[in-house]
């Protein structure tokens, strides 16, 4: 290489260096910005008031926890009913289906990823609300449970594709090695496929999670947002997301801002760790132990 | 040897299968039947006149012209800032970064995927209080603040497909660049890029779905229920997604919902026609690693 050649290629180097820095910076800025606005909260002492379970803004209480138990209960049962589906959809698109059919099953599902959101809460506000308020003919349909079923069928194809990718890569032979031994095609799945794909299990379960939590228009739009803890399926609740989209589109007094970026900064670290730990357990001993080739 | 347990478990797969898929049915055939009814020039125009509408010399005020018009525009703005920037970020990760850095780097890209939107529109909205309080007082949510958050959101969609896609080339095609004594960018620029296109072009396709119909980030950064015509990048918007939204809770009137029927329809149409497009792309790429 001459010399021209070199310094046109460090150069060329350093730039893609500095755009792949952006997402690194922009992680950083936004994790600061956050602290920042949530610091007047640990210095004046405004943190107890915003960790408690009240939330009455004009009688100056600005507890977040009934948003975050509305956030986990409602993830939790969004992701207990889509979890076990799509490992159904997966069993279904590996092993049962003819060649056709499974792949039908995956272009579906992968479509349904590009339904937008607020699709889901719109169609559900006029197909499942009203069912849900005449079937069981308690409160107005706006609820845990309406949320919670829009909500599966929203984290459904992710949970279903991050699985699905994994089972791919387990290597061929082991099938085949079960294919041998004379194992029923359920039998492969759940004694040798899905052991060997575990860890995508995790995964998949962590971002599915994941989805449910971050998601904003779902609750929004079907969980009625009464800022309290349920006491069952047909009571509204209020989830974090919710929480910042309807305060910062009403309220201007400065608590209620902070109690905001209080959430925010929770939902933010919740999702840190959730990658940090994929990360730790992709890393860790014995993985790729029946992975093919790369 | 088949057992009950077999057969359970075979039921229950196609159970899982058959209730996705009517799941899904009903979602569509219930917005197809809504909103087809109402397809037509004046649920875009209203009672303007189509042509003077499309020139922006008269103002629409019936239709969701404005809302379709700030949408690209915010597909478009955003596209522009991301996508380049992700190209060159899955570049470097895929062929230029070391391990330790891929490693770290890569970290921040998952991080920055994870975060939910509505934390990304927090964000903006942070940036315009703290902007009023040091350097620009006159800040305030407009367009260009949400086209930044929106491409912060679809910027590691970018990285990630760039970086598949060059991971998946063939080891042939990686030893003829260094074959041939070509440098490094020229083997990356004339070797590896020109093979990766396909998967690269699909994910970006998928990036401007995805920044078309998030709502979360826009609703804190900008955009409002009637605005017009987006007069410039410093102004307020209106957004298909968003009027949607708008639309489910306080529709006034039956047209009023069927407008927002028509409008759920038209945003679907636009994902979906993205996502046919992408996984023609991304399908007649496997096909191409196929038959080499």
């Amino acid at each position: 290489m001459n010399h021209v050649q070199l310094v046109r290629e460090r150069w060329i180097r350093r730039s893609l260096l500095i755009a792949t820095g952006i997402s690194a910076g922009a992680i950083l800025f936004i994790f600061v910005l956050l602290v920042y606005f949530c610091l007047p909260l640990i210095t004046s002492g405004g943190m107890s008031s915003v960790l408690s379970w009240q939330w009455k803004p004009f009688a100056g209480e600005f507890g977040i926890l009934p948003m975050c138990a509305g956030s986990l209960l409602l993830s939790v049962f969004a992701l207990g009913l889509a979890f076990p589906a799509a490992i159904g959809i997966c069993g279904f698109a590996t092993v049962l289906a003819a060649r056709s059919l499974a792949r039908f099953t995956l272009v579906l599902v992968h479509f349904m990823t590009s339904i937008p959101t607020v699709i889901y809460g719109f169609v559900s506000v006029f197909l499942l609300v009203p069912l849900v308020r005449d079937w069981f003919s308690t409160g107005t349909g706006f609820s845990f449970l309406t949320a919670g079923l829009s909500l599966s069928l929203l984290i459904l194809p992710t949970i279903v594709l991050v699985f699905h990718a994994r089972l791919q890569q387990i290597d061929p032979a082991l099938r085949l090695a079960a294919e041998a031994m004379g194992l029923t095609p359920v039998r492969q799945f759940l004694h040798v496929l899905v052991p060997a794909a575990s860890r995508g299990l995790v995964v998949a379960a962590i971002l599915g999670f994941g989805r449910a939590i971050g998601d904003t228009l779902i609750s929004l739009m079907l969980a009625g947002n009464a800022p309290r803890i349920p006491d069952s399926l047909f009571d509204s609740i209020r989830t974090l997301t919710a929480h910042i989209a309807l305060v910062l589109a009403t309220d201007s007094q400065s608590m209620s801002y902070r109690s905001v970026f209080a959430s925010g900064l929770i939902l933010f670290l919740l999702m840190g760790a959730a990658n940090f730990f994929i990360r730790r357990m992709d890393r860790g001993p014995g993985e790729n132990r029946y992975e093919n080739g790369r | 040897m088949k057992t009950a347990a077999d057969l359970l478990l075979t039921a229950y797969a196609w159970f899982c299968a058959i209730a996705v898929f009517l799941a899904t049915s009903f979602l569509l055939g219930f917005l197809f039947k809504r909103g087809m009814g109402v397809m037509h020039p004046s649920l875009f125009f209203g009672d303007t006149p189509w042509f003077s509408a499309l020139l922006g010399a008269s103002p629409v005020f019936e239709g969701i012209w404005p809302a379709l018009v700030g949408t690209l525009a915010l597909v478009l703005v955003s596209s522009v800032m991301a996508i380049p920037v992700g190209i060159a970020s899955g570049i470097y990760l895929s062929e230029y970064a070391s391990a330790r850095v891929r490693s770290m780097l890569g970290f921040a890209v998952d991080v920055l995927s994870g975060t939910p939107s509505i934390v990304m529109g927090l964000f903006g909205f942070t940036m315009i209080l703290f902007l009023r309080k040091t350097a620009l007082p006159q800040a305030r949510p407009s367009l260009f603040l949400a086209a930044v958050c929106i491409a912060l959101l679809i910027l590691p969609y970018v990285i990630r497909t760039t970086q598949t896609a060059m991971e998946a080339i063939p080891e042939h095609l990686r030893l003829l660049g260094p074959s041939l004594g070509l440098t490094r960018w020229h083997h990356v620029r004339h070797v590896l890029l020109p093979s990766a296109s396909r998967g690269i072009l699909s994910g970006a396709i998928l990036a401007l779905g995805r920044a078309s119909e998030d709502t979360a980030v826009i609703m804190l950064t900008g955009v409002v229920a009637r605005a017009g015509l987006p007069a410039s990048l410093w102004d307020k918007f209106e957004a298909l997604p968003f009027r949607i939204y708008t639309l489910a809770a306080e529709h006034r009137s039956v047209q009023e919902l069927d407008q927002g029927f028509g409008m759920a329809l038209v945003l679907l149409l636009m994902t979906g026609s993205l996502f046919a497009v992408a996984s023609f792309l991304q399908r007649s790429l496997e096909k191409r690693w196929k038959t080499t």
